[in-house]
Formats: structure tokens, sequence, C-alpha cells
């Protein structure tokens, strides 16, 4: 398999557009994180604060939701359009997830013991 | 195989994704882990069928079990480690490989941390009796936080077997995709972990 391609010197207002742009980039990323943090701190906290679980296990479970929305297109770059075969991939990520949901549903419901 | 010496100035945005053999492994990073997702999902719904079942040995139940203090900072330590094989992958992009280095080799302290800590948990919980074979809730659990932690632990030994053959050899276009590949492949196991901490200790704990 070919590891090669063109090597092309980027003009330096393009190398400095780049590098700025990864910094943002980066920055964005922090942000995604202190907003996990934050889910995760939350989650915690409704639990040892005592609510009722009829309250807390929905709510928390809508966190953990929100918070693997969050990986998957920021860190896991689920969001970027460059990706290769992106889009198959997240066809891909999200079907297969609703395939296992209703397998899930009757794990759940039907076996007792 | 090609020597190419990149610069900064040379080294391409999409690096990980340039070549034939870097898409292949973007896809087939991700078809790993759409399967691995069905493997999570079975034996997820397999532990809350039997969250708390017996048929003997039911002196355990989550409530009892379960400590949060613990399970907070092993998740704080997961997702930590997250954040800085994010903050690789940047340096990665700006061709700085002391950078990745540097942040994979402290994405897996964190990881060690965390399975230390996990460690001590499952052999605090055989100690006190609740083993494997205890009963179909113990099985469960330990099957699937077990398997979690089997994760972690290819994991750590990929990122160090690939921070220990790239530290001298620089960044180049045929490591960048395995770099990406693995970066990738810790954020699912923190995905998976946010799943674990909520329904199996959270939820545990409430009962």
């Amino acid at each position: 398999m070919g590891h090669h391609t063109e090597v092309q010197a980027k003009t330096k207002a393009q190398y400095e557009y780049d590098r700025h742009h990864n910094a943002v980039h980066m920055k964005k990323q922090v942000v995604n994180f202190a907003i996990m943090i934050f889910l995760t701190f939350l989650a915690f906290a409704v639990v040892v604060a005592d609510f009722s679980p009829y309250l807390i296990k929905p709510f928390i479970l809508l966190l953990a939701g929100i918070q693997v929305v969050l990986q998957l297109y920021s860190f896991m770059h689920m969001d970027d359009k460059n990706g290769h075969h992106i889009g198959v991939i997240s066809t891909y990520v999200w079907s297969g997830a609703m395939i296992i949901f209703p397998v899930f549903l009757a794990f759940v419901t039907v076996v007792w013991w | 195989m090609e020597e190419t010496k990149f610069t900064p100035q040379t080294w391409p945005n999409h690096a990980e994704q340039a070549t034939a053999e870097g898409k292949n492994k973007f896809v087939g990073i991700w078809i790993f882990i759409c399967s691995d997702i069905v493997l999570f999902a079975s034996v997820f719904a397999t532990y809350l069928s039997l969250r708390n079942k017996g048929p003997a040995g039911m002196e355990f139940t989550t409530q009892s079990l379960f400590e949060l203090p613990l399970a907070f900072v092993m998740t704080m330590l997961l997702l930590t480690s997250s954040l800085t094989s994010v903050y690789a992958m940047y340096h990665m992009k700006n061709y700085n490989i002391k950078g990745v280095i540097t942040w994979m080799a402290i994405t897996v302290l964190l990881g060690l941390g965390f399975l230390g800590l996990e460690i001590y948990e499952f052999y605090h919980y055989v100690h006190i009796g609740f083993g494997y074979t205890q009963s179909a809730f113990s099985s469960a659990f330990f099957t699937l936080v077990g398997t979690h932690g089997l994760h972690v632990i290819i994991g750590l030994v990929w990122i160090t077997c690939l921070i220990v053959r790239n530290a001298k050899r620089g960044l180049n276009l045929y490591n960048a995709p395995k770099f990406y590949a693995a970066s990738i492949y810790w954020h699912f196991i923190d995905v998976v972990w946010v799943f674990i901490f909520t329904v199996v200790y959270l939820m545990g704990v409430l009962g």
C-alpha cells in the first residue's frame, strides 16, 4: 500500500493560517472537554443529592447521551467533513446503534430470573 | 519505502489521511468500533437483565457494593486521558513529534492510573466474597466492566508500542495514521466508560 504523496511547501501565509486554525480548533476541544467534565459532575451530584430515582435515572441517561455525542463528534472527529468516507461511517454508526437497540430492549424487558 | 523528510511547512493538513493506507486505517478503525459497539451493547443488556439477580448469594447488591468516590476518580482519570490524546493529535497536525510522544505518554500514565484503581476495585470485591462465580449478578458485572478493562489494557499496550517504535523516528505519512487510529480507539474506550459509570455505578447506587 502506498504511503506516497506529492510534497508541497505551504506559503508563509497559508502555513500561519493553518497553525492558527489548529490552535483555534484545539481551544474548541478544551471547551468541549470542560462541558464533558461539567456533565459528569452534574450526573454524580444529582445522585448524591438524593432526588427521586424516577427523576434522576432519565436525567443521567440523557447526560450520558449528550456526553457520548460530544465525544463522537468532537474528539473522534465525526464532525470532520474531510474524513474519508465520513458519511458512510456515520450512517454505519447510527444504523448499527439503531439495530442493536431493540435487542437491548428485549434483553432488559423480556429476560428475568 | 518512501523516505520523504517533512518540515512543518510541507506537512499536509490531513496527514493522517493523506495516503491510501491512511484512508483505509481511518475507515478500518471505525468498522472495528461499530462491531465493538454491538459487543458492548450485548454485555450491557446482559448486565441489566441479571443485575441484582441470584440464584444464590444475594447478600451483595449494587447498593451495598459500589463506592461513588472511586467511580468518580476513575471517570475523571479516563476523561482527562481522552483530552491528553486530543493534545497529541493537535501536535501531530503541527508536525511536532515531541508533543505527540509527550502527550501520548501522559495518556498512558492516566490510563495506567485508571487500570490500577479498577484492579484494586476487583481485588476488593473478590476479597469480600463477590467473585466471578458468586451469582448471575457478579458474572454479568465482571464480564461487562472486565471487557472494558481488557480494552483499556489493549489500548495501553498499543499506544506504548507506538511511542517506543516512533519516538526516534519522527513523524511521517506512515506512522501519522497509526497514532490517529490509536487516539480514536482511546476515545471510544472513554465513550463506553460514560455508559458504565452512568448505568452500572450511578444507577446501581440508586438501586
